[in-house]
């Protein structure tokens, strides 16, 4: 690797970091305002930026969507005092608020969020195409519950430490099924069709141009999905800030920037927990499902129409991802928070045992398709090579 | 005897939650594209019932007569004692000078007041009402401190029904004339 190759990489990650906080930003911004239009209220429409507001018509539109909102709020949360309760552990409540918030921006690194195609060839646009994708994720998002447990321990007041005891317990229980849920998809992507026989994400999303996994593993998908909502800490899943019974759960001594910071954690978890929804069962970047009949370019129209197809398969992915955003904003909206008991009994006495009977009926069904059909018809000149 | 209710246990669908969660979905997204409730302030302004109890005012008769004759009624009677009021005489000429009294200064502390409408209430003379200012900004203490001009002002006038001054005048002249009751 030379020097410009590193700096373009660099380059490259603080790109898709300042774009995966944009998105964080704005999902803040588009929570309070579908909740104000679920609950019959318009929501922020005040704030306005000098200049770019006096523009006739659009400018009026953006103020009214509350399109500067989220720069307001962030010079809030910067210029705000920062208190310093006495009585928390001075270190590690500095720090909790970083190890919540950085665990969901590394992942991204893994995550490909588009494509370029060379020859014909389709490679992922990602920043590092490494082949343990989808463990790398899981295992790091998983420590966000250091941040929440530090958090909450560091806080040293009851109601934080409720919070990230709760929070610790419900992770580890929804992390077994989130994990097992995945299986079916690396089985079904890794099947000699295939013929990657790893665990990056782009595999998953090649083997996705027939038939996106959603539409016949919504089980495994299904599963996901809760356990998602369980792991970024959404109603109806939001035990660790249950504000009504802990105030504010792990945050509830936090303040300006600290508090901004998990803020914007949550909400990043959140939009990269989509994002790796649309890849496993939506298809990624991908147009629509060929289903096996319809031609190929179904799948990627845009494959060759050069560097700009990329930036429609990204904004494309882009556009599947915010799509489930808006699913956690309405669900957050709709449904009230489980007691703490329902939330470990679905957990463990349905998910989990679910993600087992789906792992065991995919492999049957895998198994006979892949005897029964594909093995008779490989033809590995189709696929490319390996991506690296 | 208390009624006993049987609690059927939940249906598996009931088990899933799912009936119930989309059921929930569809109800808020039906919400979200409904008719918003939402009143703009500053630009929308609320209609004000004719009952409503706002700030406290003093009004004037249909005449410019300002009706107050400081009695002190209002004063004795209101509960946080926010009324302040500096009785005064009319002076010989004027034209209401049959009235006798009227407020030299007629103090109201709008950060006392509770907006009770005792005032208004207890008033012989009908001269002090609660309408339908409810907006009340101010930067001092002093400023919410309302005085007679300023409460004239927001009062404004209002329709009289028995200009009972006038008719006591306009019988006290015929009784002076000879051909009263009296
Ligand atoms: S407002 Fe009415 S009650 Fe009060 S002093 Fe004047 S006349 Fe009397
Ligand atoms: S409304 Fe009540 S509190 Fe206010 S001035 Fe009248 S009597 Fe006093």
């Amino acid at each position: 690797m030379d020097i410009v190759e590193i700096l373009l990489k660099i380059l490259f990650a603080i790109l898709v970091v300042v774009v995966i906080m944009t998105i964080a930003a704005y999902s803040v911004l588009a929570e309070r305002k579908v909740a104000s239009w679920i609950q019959g209220r318009v929501g922020p429409n005040r704030t306005a930026l000098p200049g770019l507001s006096a523009i006739p018509v659009l400018g009026r539109f953006l103020v009214r969507m509350g399109m500067w909102q989220p720069l307001a709020d962030g010079v809030k949360f910067l210029f705000k005092e920062d208190p310093l309760p006495g009585h928390v552990k001075k270190w590690y409540y500095c720090l909790a608020p970083v190890v919540a918030l950085v665990p969901s921006l590394s992942t991204v690194a893994v995550l490909p969020f588009g494509a370029y195609w060379v020859n014909g060839v389709e490679y992922p646009l990602v920043l590092a195409n490494v082949d343990i994708g989808i463990l790398f994720i899981l295992a790091i998002s998983s420590l966000t519950v250091y941040g929440i447990v530090m958090a909450g321990w560091a806080a040293n007041s009851k109601y934080p430490y409720f919070g990230s005891i709760r929070s610790s317990a419900q992770m580890i229980s929804y992390e077994l099924a989130m994990g097992m849920s995945v299986i079916p998809v690396f089985m079904w992507a890794n099947g000699p069709a295939t013929g990657f026989g790893d665990l990056t994400l782009f595999g998953v999303v090649a083997a996705q141009k027939d038939l996106w996994l959603g539409i016949w593993m919504p089980l495994p998908a299904f599963v996901f999905l809760v356990s998602l909502f369980a792991e970024t800490n959404r109603l109806p899943f939001d035990m660790p800030e249950s504000e009504t019974e802990l105030v504010g759960g792990f945050h509830t001594e936090y303040g300006s920037f600290k508090f901004g910071l998990f803020f914007v954690g949550e909400y990043a978890a959140m939009a990269i927990g989509s994002a790796v929804f649309v890849v496993l069962f939506l298809g990624g970047w991908n147009f629509l499902p060929t289903f096996g009949f319809l031609p190929d370019w179904v799948a990627n129209p845009w494959a060759t129409w050069g560097w700009f197809g990329s930036v429609v398969s990204v904004l494309f992915f882009i556009g599947k991802t915010l799509t489930f955003i808006f699913l956690f904003i309405w669900v957050r909206w709709t449904l009230p928070r489980f007691r703490y008991d329902q939330v470990m009994n679905l957990g463990w006495k349905y998910l989990v045992p679910l993600a087992v009977a789906s792992i065991i009926i995919y492999a049957i069904v895998i198994a006979l398709w892949d005897t029964a059909v594909t093995v008779d018809h490989i033809k590995p000149e189709t696929f490319g090579p390996a991506p690296q | 005897m208390a009624k006993v209710l049987e609690r059927k246990p939940l249906t598996f669908a009931e088990k899933t939650y799912l009936p119930q969660v989309l059921g929930g979905l569809k109800i808020t997204f039906k919400n979200m594209l409904g008719k918003k409730v939402t009143m703009e302030y500053p630009e929308e302004r609320p209609n004000i019932p004719d009952n409503y109890r706002g700030v406290p005012t003093l009004v004037h008769d249909p005449n410019g007569r300002e009706k107050c004759v400081s009695c002190q009624l209002c004063e004795f009677v209101c509960p946080p004692k926010a009324i302040r009021i500096t009785p005064g005489s009319i002076p010989e000429g004027d034209e209401h000078e049959h009235v006798e009294k009227a407020p030299q200064d007629f103090e109201i502390n709008m950060l006392r007041c509770i907006y009770c409408g005792m005032c208004q209430e207890v008033c012989p003379e009908e001269a002090i009402f609660l309408q339908d200012v409810y907006s009340l900004v101010g930067t001092s203490r002093e400023e919410l401190v309302f005085h007679k001009k300023k409460l004239y002002e927001l009062g404004g006038t209002r329709p009289d029904q028995h200009y009972k001054w006038d008719v006591k005048k306009a019988a006290e002249e015929e009784a002076l004339a000879g051909n009263g009751h009296h």
